[in-house]
Order: structure tokens, then C-alpha cells, then sequence
């Protein structure tokens, strides 16, 4: 099997610029329109991270816990992110895509299972926000044996130590929180970022991805200067849910944000 | 003890947020040089002596022994403590370790807004700015609390998301701590959430089972047969059960059934879970088939959690705790009993343990023993009782002087 998320990133390389990483939440506001518009993202971006709804997403701000609660309360289960994955998946033979979410979603499915529907549906890395690497006990071998890569965080918190233990025990790229604090918070400093960046990249192989925090084309810009991918996640949830009651515009608002996103982000000095 | 990891067999463990780790790491350190330096020691048996009011009494309940007319009862007192809940115990604790790790803020959460109260207390003595999530729903049944909680100077945070009841309270407290963990100890009200919380929430309060170990012995001449408490989240379980866990003494753990198992409206996390990971442990957990958290039900907001301490699991699992249920009617129905025929109005919590223990001593010979935590007291829950009983139209009380079991007088 070809490594997706390697290719993704080794092309955005040879481009000289960063990637893009979208996110948003499996089955919001219900899994059919959830199609539509993982579709249209998915042909935005280099990279898709979809997420696994959840009744309580304690790393999250009010903007994706919002999104999880619709896509529950519209019935969404496992099965239908799975589904939605794998039409992804067709449409898109290429592109990387990542799952994020809890533990207790995997976990509630027995975590054998779960990896195996994850990779028959053609979900090549995954993200549980609430294992980090010393709890890996309970999903490596899982992934390990389904071919699934492990993305790991690192944050402003963490120490030297923990880079090395990511750099050891993660697959697929490294997500660096921008922030001390929740999704959908303010974005730091771009020029802290930059130097955990560097220590990052030193410290581990993987190529290294910014999240938490990017709203505008700008901040956008000036991470792709540093890091190896850029994730957007609240803003693309956002406009979702500034458009529930017409999809059709949350479709081109999407499409619209995601394309000056890449543009921005397409200079790489 | 945990291993390494924080786990106690399968369960426990430290599953949290990338940002947390290192502060996690931080309060273990803080925790285990604290606990090895007899300079803290001495302070915190100081502030347990002359500030929470400890020993607390261990009292023979000789009327109501007589009524259910079995084993003798016996309460341990944690009512009688500063704020009236044992919850004090903890939070003079990780106060002290806040000051020492120089955090000057802390947050936590709380139901019953027992751990809310208490945590504010030791905020305004110790000098440290306070911040507590409060589901809005538990605001609206604990009302009075919330008013004691802004009166020692706290901010109350009511909590929208969810259900809005405790689990949620805790979602919010952890968002704040990873926002804010530089400047914040977050001060968790139960023997659970990320390693090491639940060692160090039950050893600040296994000094209830040491005090009652030792009074037993004084006062009866001999180690009850059975040890009965609540489990919420399990911290007034753990601090009885951990000092007797060795004694040939049969340890009882009382969860909410709340409208009755099968009628999917309850609290019993251990009865009716199974494994999963929320706030940081894996731990047993009310959930669907999907791994999405249970809304879960109680009279008593202090219960009302859909998990429990990972060292409860373990030692369900293991076979050294028993479990009893005991449901809203049975529960209110102790609170008005103990009330009558002992002069003491419990917490609502405290209520299911008692209802449980009247059940046990009923079936035992009158030279064996029953020793109940009684956790807290009862004015908080006032107002609940009040409209409960008017819902009734009396029907409890009549249950009372019949001696009869009370029918559910639950009103929502």
C-alpha cells in the first residue's frame, strides 16, 4: 500500500509550500449533507481530517463540541463515518485522510475492530486526542496491524523529552497545537511557533503540521513559512454551521475559504 | 497503589490531553515529595485538627438499630466537618499542594457543589483566586450552595453543554485547566480523572477510614463486619474502604439507581457499565453501544456521574467490593428515617448508603456491625426533599410510620 500522507507530503515539497489540512466532523449537521460537504472539502485540501463525533469533546472549544452534538443528535454512528470515509475515499483515490477523535469511540468498538473498518474504509492515519504515546498499550498494535499511522500532538507544554517520544512512537506527521488551550481558541505567537517548529523538526523525521487557532488567510500564510502543513478546523466548521439551513452555500463558502487558504499559503519564501 | 502508569489492574492511567501531560507530571512530583515531607504532614494535620474539625465521632445509631431491628449501625460523622461534607478533606490537600507548587488560582468542578464549597473555602484561606463549573442544572437543584460558594468569594461557572450536570462541569474545568495550566491547580473532587488524582484524592481521604479503624476498635472493641458508602465518583468510599481494605471487613459500595436500572434512568456506573476512557481514566463508564457517554439520573446531584473512581472498578473486578443499589424512593426514604429517629438529617448522597446499610443489617444477627460513611449533611438538599415530599402528598411520610418501603417520590 502506498503511503498516502508521505506522498501528500513530498509533493507539497517539491511545490515549495506547505500543506493544507481541513477538518470537519463526520455526519454535521446530518451524515447526508455531511457528504456534500466532506466531498467539496475534500477537493480543497491535501489533507482531510474528519472528525468522530462525540458526546464529550473535552479538548474541543464550543465551535466543534457544537458540531459533534448535531451530527449526534441526527443519529450519526460509527457506521455512517465509516461510509462517509470510504465515499470519500472514491472520489479521491489519493488523498490522505486522518481520523480524529476520543478514545472511548474506538475503544467502545473493541480497537481491532475499529482499525479494521478504519482501513477497509481508507482512513490512513489516526488521532485520538486522549491516548497519548505512554497509553499506546491499547491501540498501536491495532494500527500497526491495519497499516493506520499514529498521529501524535505536541504542544507548547511540552517538554524535550516528549518530542523525542512522539518523534519515536508517532507515524504520519507530528500536529503541533499552537496554543495552550482548546480548538477554535486564539491563535500564539506566529514567531514562538516557529521555533518549536524547528525544535520539532530536529528533534523528529515526521513532517511537522500547525493546528489550533488558524482563522485567517494571513496566520495561514505566515505558518506555511515554518511548518510543513497548516490544519483549519473551527473556521471550516463555522461556516457549516453559519449555513445549516442552506448547504449549497456552505458548499461554496467552504470551497471559496479553503481555495484562499491554499493561495495564501502557496508562497513559500 | 497504582503502578507506574497510575493503574490499577486494567484500570486508570493517565489518558489526557497532550497539554496536560507535563503539568500531570509536575503534580505527581508535587505530590509524592509533599507526601514524603513530614513538614507537610504536620501542616495538613494541623488544618484537619483545628480547621476541618477531624477526628470527626464515630456514633452508634442505637435507635435506628433498634427499629431495623438487625445489626448494630454505626455512623462515621463526616457531616460534622467544616463545609459538612467529607469533600473538606481533599481540598485542605490539594490546597496545600497548590500553595506549594505556587499556583496562585484554582478550579474545579462539583454536583452536589459539596467539592465546589469546599474548594472555595480553602481558596479564601489560603489566598488563591477560585473558579468552579457547576452544570446549570445541578445551580438550579443546589441553589443554596452556589450562594455559599459566591459568599467565600468564588466565581460559579454554570455550565450549559450536554446535560449539564456534573460529567459536563468536568468537560469545562479540564478546557480551563488546558488553557490555563501555567497558573492553575485544578483541584478534582473525586478519586478519579487522570493519574495521579485518584491515588491522591484517596489518600487525603483515607484519613476517614483510619479514624474510624481506630474508633471502631475504642469504642465497639472490634472492626465492623461490613463498611457501607455512596459512590459517585467513589472519594468517600475510597477514603473508608483503603485503611480496612486488608481487615476481614466486607466492603459495601452503594450506587444511585435513581428511577430503577431498567428504566435506564440511573447512576450506576459500576452495575450497569463497562470499560471506556472519560476525564482522563479508563474507568467503568455508562455508555452506549457507540461509546457516547449516558445522560445518567440521581435525586442526589453528588452521584449523579456516569463513571467512577478506576480503583472502585478494580476492586469490583477483583471481587473485594460488594455492590448495592439503592433508587431516589429508597433514598429519601433513609434521609426522612435517619431524620426521625436519630436527630441527623443526611446528604441525599448519604442517603443511598444508609438505605443500603438498613437493608444489610436487617439480615444480620445483633452483635454484628454496620459502619456507614455518612458523608454530609443534608441542608443543601432541603428545597429537593421539600418538593419531592409535597409531589408525594404525604405518601412517604405515611410509608415512614408504617415502616414500609416508600414508594418513588421523584418528581421530574
Amino acid at each position: 500500500m502506498t503511503d498516502r500522507i508521505a506522498a501528500c507530503f513530498a509533493a507539497c515539497r517539491a511545490e515549495r509550500r506547505a500543506a493544507l489540512v481541513g477538518y470537519l466532523t463526520a455526519g454535521d449537521p446530518d451524515p447526508e449533507v455531511s457528504l456534500t460537504l466532506l466531498s467539496a472539502l475534500a477537493e480543497e485540501v491535501d489533507l482531510l481530517e474528519v472528525g468522530i463525533p462525540f458526546s464529550d469533546p473535552m479538548a474541543d472549544g464550543p465551535v466543534i463540541q457544537a458540531a459533534s452534538e448535531r451530527a449526534l443528535a441526527a443519529g450519526t454512528r460509527m457506521a455512517d463515518l465509516f461510509r462517509l470515509v470510504a465515499r470519500v475515499r472514491l472520489a479521491r483515490p489519493d488523498l490522505p485522510v486522518v481520523l480524529m477523535g476520543y478514545g472511548n469511540s474506538a475503544l467502545a468498538m473493541g480497537m481491532e475492530r475499529f482499525t479494521e473498518r478504519a482501513a477497509a474504509a481508507g482512513v490512513d492515519g489516526v488521532l485520538l486526542v486522549d491516548i497519548p504515546p505512554e497509553e499506546g498499550g491499547l491501540c498501536d498494535e491495532a494500527l500497526r496491524n491495519h497499516g493506520l499511522k499514529r498521529i501524535l500532538l505536541l504542544t507548547p507544554t511540552s517538554p524535550e523529552a516528549r518530542l523525542r517520544l512522539v518523534a519515536e512512537r508517532g507515524g504520519g506527521f507530528v500536529y503541533y497545537v499552537s496554543l495552550t488551550g482548546i480548538t477554535g481558541a486564539e491563535m500564539g505567537d506566529v514567531d514562538q511557533v516557529a521555533r518549536r517548529v524547528e525544535q520539532i523538526s530536529q528533534a523528529c523525521a515526521l513532517p511537522v503540521c500547525v493546528g489550533f487557532g488558524v482563522k485567517t488567510p494571513q496566520q495561514a500564510a505566515a505558518l506555511a513559512q515554518v511548518a510543513d502543513g497548516v490544519v483549519v478546523g473551527s473556521r471550516f466548521v463555522g461556516l457549516v454551521a453559519d449555513h445549516l439551513d442552506a448547504p449549497e452555500q456552505a458548499v461554496a463558502c467552504l470551497r471559496r475559504e479553503a481555495a484562499a487558504l491554499r493561495r495564501a499559503m502557496a508562497r513559500r519564501g | 497503589m497504582p503502578d507506574a502508569q497510575g493503574r490499577f489492574g486494567d484500570f486508570g492511567g493517565r489518558f489526557a490531553a497532550e497539554t496536560l501531560m507535563q503539568p500531570l507530571a509536575e503534580l505527581e512530583e508535587a505530590f509524592f515529595t509533599a507526601w514524603n515531607d513530614p513538614a507537610f504532614h504536620a501542616e495538613l494535620r494541623g488544618l484537619l485538627a483545628h480547621y476541618v474539625g477531624r477526628p470527626t465521632p464515630l456514633y452508634h445509631a442505637r435507635r435506628l438499630s433498634e427499629e431495623v431491628g438487625g445489626a448494630q449501625i454505626w455512623l462515621k460523622r463526616e457531616d460534622l466537618t467544616h463545609t459538612g461534607a467529607h469533600k473538606i478533606n481533599n481540598t485542605i490537600g490539594q490546597g496545600l499542594l497548590a500553595r506549594r507548587m505556587g499556583k496562585p488560582r484554582v478550579i474545579a468542578e462539583t454536583g452536589a457543589g459539596q467539592h465546589g464549597v469546599a474548594t472555595a473555602t480553602v481558596a479564601a484561606m489560603f489566598g488563591l483566586a477560585c473558579v468552579v463549573y457547576m452544570g446549570r442544572e445541578d445551580t438550579v437543584r443546589q441553589a443554596p450552595n452556589v450562594y455559599r460558594m459566591k459568599l467565600l468569594g468564588a466565581e460559579v461557572v454554570p455550565v450549559d453543554s450536554g446535560s449539564a450536570t456534573l460529567k459536563d462541569a468536568l468537560n469545562e474545568a479540564l478546557r480551563d485547566w488546558v488553557a490555563s495550566c501555567r497558573d492553575t491547580f485544578y483541584i478534582i473532587g473525586t478519586v478519579a480523572g487522570p493519574h495521579p488524582y485518584p491515588l491522591m484524592v484517596r489518600q487525603f481521604h483515607a484519613v476517614i477510614g483510619e479514624e474510624a479503624r481506630e474508633q471502631m476498635v475504642r469504642q465497639a472493641g472490634r472492626l465492623p463486619d461490613v463498611a457501607v458508602a455512596c459512590v459517585g465518583g467513589g472519594s468517600n468510599a475510597m477514603g473508608l474502604f483503603h485503611p480496612l481494605r486488608d481487615d476481614d471487613v466486607r466492603l459495601v459500595a452503594v450506587e444511585a439507581a435513581g428511577h430503577g436500572l431498567e428504566s435506564g434512568r440511573h447512576a450506576a456506573s459500576l452495575a450497569a457499565g463497562r470499560p471506556g476512557i472519560l476525564h482522563g481514566n479508563l474507568t467503568c463508564l455508562l455508555e452506549d453501544e457507540e461509546g457516547q457517554i449516558a445522560a445518567t439520573h440521581s435525586i442526589s446531584a453528588g452521584l449523579d456521574y456516569p463513571g467512577v473512581g478506576p480503583e472502585l472498578a478494580f476492586l469490583h473486578r477483583t471481587g473485594r467490593l460488594e455492590l448495592e443499589l439503592a433508587d431516589d424512593g429508597e433514598a429519601l426514604a433513609a434521609f426522612h428515617r435517619l431524620a426521625r429517629c436519630e436527630g441527623i438529617i443526611p446528604a441525599l448522597e448519604s442517603s443511598h448508603a444508609l438505605a443500603a446499610a438498613m437493608r444489610i443489617a436487617a439480615e444480620m444477627a445483633p452483635e454484628r456491625i454496620v459502619l456507614v460513611n455518612l458523608s454530609g449533611r443534608g441542608d443543601k438538599d432541603m428545597e429537593r426533599v421539600m418538593r419531592c415530599d409535597a409531589a408525594d402528598e404525604g405518601g412517604l411520610m405515611e410509608a415512614y410510620e408504617g415502616g414500609n418501603r416508600a414508594s418513588d417520590g421523584d418528581d421530574d
